[in-house]
């Protein structure tokens, strides 16, 4: 239903010069309440994706909107404001500060004010950074670090949440972990926007598929339709299972 | 050590530096208020270059725009309050100028921007003669009086610039333990990132300068009042390298650096007077051999022992 769309890409051309287009005249969506998977090969334009709707590239055509509103050329300040945070890929803490000055980084747009009810909220969703508070960024393991990022991006209540490759560099029991806190995030109402490598464990907390291609979108099915489908599992995730066999075989 | 230590460390230092001059002769009085004034305008920088990463060799322009300030308005009876705020905010205003190039260029290039600014500001203090006397100077500035006690003699005018010099420090401390000064220390390390958690960093880059500018320009006004005379030679570019060299033998980033840092510039120096004209050589090689040794500053000590210490 198109109320559902929190977020439309609509023949969106983007890239990172004038002479490297990688957003191809992209058409997509994003449904509120969902956790959408972005997958695609190197190169299919999966993270720009992420970069253009937060603001960090610029469409060169086409039209981006958040709840219906075009957004295109919308400042990372104004996108937070409305409501859309970014985890990008890698490490993203500043290491030589604490958890706590992390934390209060992240609430840097909010009234001072409220700064310390919302630290307060992070903190009761992740016991373990409680632990950490005064701990230098630095020191903590991979998973509390994508941890504090997500919580981190969670304290100004975003109604999107976009996520590059929260998987790397975790242990295959984090990967769950992250996977299984972004889908409680989904399920409290919040969309999650993902681009991920690890396609097979992710597809498994995701509602919902966009293959990409060149720029462009290639398909779009349910997640567990793409795992289950050998076909669709062969083509787009480099699945070994056998293909269907035909009617008069 | 624990908060509580240090805070007794802090205080300790502070009534020995209070009581110090007491027992002192003119000249050591002076050095000791020389210390405060520089130290405002090497916290100043410690803030640019430090806390907020933005490289600066032009802070000795603003150390001079604050003394000219003061020069120019306190000989021509203003008081010394109103003329005080004026230079702030005059250097406050030049260093968001001075911000400008850090927008689009950063290192030696920002560094190299900088000692222009310097060299220009300098020009202007030299040849602009019907404004700042040229190379004769502004001579007869006076002191100011507080609540009509006058603060003409060495030592009430060292008290009044130690306790000048306590309140911008306080400014300061308070300052980068607000949200406002985590943001320059993620300006300082990952811009990118930090502008994804919604730091304005056009904002912060002006600011770090700005208010690096503001420091050294209330500095630059009390050097005027304590030398009573400014002539453009203190305010060259290699005021602004001693000044950079302080921010980084004391601990670039720290909070205390800059003092330990000024200590060596300006007092170290002079101890070593004794060994008459060798002394300007023996503190080259000290510092040479600070740099080597400790890259980190002076308060990266207790941390290398601790390194130290873990790895054996």
């Amino acid at each position: 239903m198109a109320e559902d769309r929190i977020i439309e890409f609509d023949k969106v051309v983007a890239g990172y010069s004038p002479s490297l287009t990688i957003l191809n005249e992209t058409t997509l969506d994003a449904r509120r309440g969902e956790i959408t998977m972005l997958i695609g090969p190197n190169g299919a334009g999966k993270s720009t994706v992420l970069k253009t709707l937060f603001g960090m590239l610029v469409p060169r055509q086409g039209e981006v909107r958040f709840e219906g509103k075009r957004v295109n050329g919308k400042s990372q300040r104004e996108l937070l404001a409305d409501g859309i945070a970014f985890v990008p890929q890698g490490r993203n803490l500043f290491g030589s500060l604490s958890v706590r000055h992390n934390l209060e980084l992240g609430g840097i747009t909010l009234p001072r004010g409220e700064l310390p009810g919302r630290i307060e909220e992070a903190l009761a969703r992740f016991p373990r950074i409680r632990e950490r508070i005064d701990n230098q960024a630095s020191t903590m393991s991979g998973g509390e670090q994508k941890q504090l990022e997500i919580s981190r991006a969670l304290l100004l209540r975003p109604r999107v949440l976009l996520v590059d490759e929260p998987s790397i560099g975790l242990s295959p029991i984090l990967v769950q972990d992250v996977f299984k806190l972004l889908r409680a995030l989904a399920d409290g109402g919040t969309t999650v926007l993902m681009v991920e490598q690890n396609v097979r464990t992710a597809l498994n907390f995701a509602d919902r598929a966009l293959v990409l291609e060149m720029g462009r979108l290639a398909l779009d099915r349910p997640a567990s339709e793409l795992l289950k489908d050998p076909d669709l599992n062969r083509l787009f995730l480099g699945g070994h299972a056998p293909a269907k066999r035909s009617a008069g075989g | 050590m624990s908060t509580r230590n240090r805070l007794v460390v802090l205080f300790a230092s502070l009534v020995a530096f209070a009581v110090l001059p007491i027992f002192l002769k003119t000249y050591g009085v002076y050095l000791m208020t020389l210390f405060c004034v520089y130290l405002m305008a090497t916290m100043g920088l410690n803030l640019t270059v430090g806390y907020a990463g933005q490289m600066s060799l032009g802070q000795a322009a603003f150390f001079g725009i604050g003394a000219y300030h003061a020069a120019i308005l306190l000989t021509l009876g203003w008081p010394f309050f109103v003329v005080l705020p004026i230079a702030a905010v005059a250097c406050f205003a030049a260093g968001l100028a001075l911000g400008f190039p850090a927008l689009r260029v950063q290192h030696h290039y920002l560094a190299f921007a900088t000692l222009g600014f310097n060299v220009l500001v300098y020009l202007v203090m030299r040849n602009e003669e019907k404004l700042t006397g040229g190379t004769f100077g502004i001579a007869n500035i006076p002191r100011p009086s507080l609540v009509g006690f006058s603060l003409d003699k060495p030592l009430p005018f060292f008290y009044f610039t130690f306790a000048a010099t306590i309140l911008l420090a306080l400014a300061l401390w308070w300052l980068l333990r607000s949200p406002w000064g985590r943001a320059f220390a993620a300006l300082r390390d990952n811009p990118i990132r930090a502008e994804s958690l919604g730091v304005n960093i056009t904002a912060y880059t002006l600011l770090a300068f700005a208010i690096g500018a503001a420091c050294a320009g209330i500095g630059g006004v009390y050097f005027a009042t304590l030398v009573n005379f400014v002539e453009p030679a203190p305010f060259h570019v290699t005021a602004s390298l001693t000044m950079l060299l302080a921010v980084i033998v004391g601990g670039s980033g720290r909070f205390f650096g800059p003092m330990l840092g000024t200590v060596v510039v300006v007092l170290l120096p002079e101890w070593l007077r004794f060994m008459q004209n060798w002394y300007l050589a023996v503190f080259g090689f000290a510092v040479v051999a600070l740099m080597i040794w400790l890259p980190g500053g002076l308060l990266s000590i207790p941390e290398r022992f601790k390194a130290k210490g873990a790895a054996e």
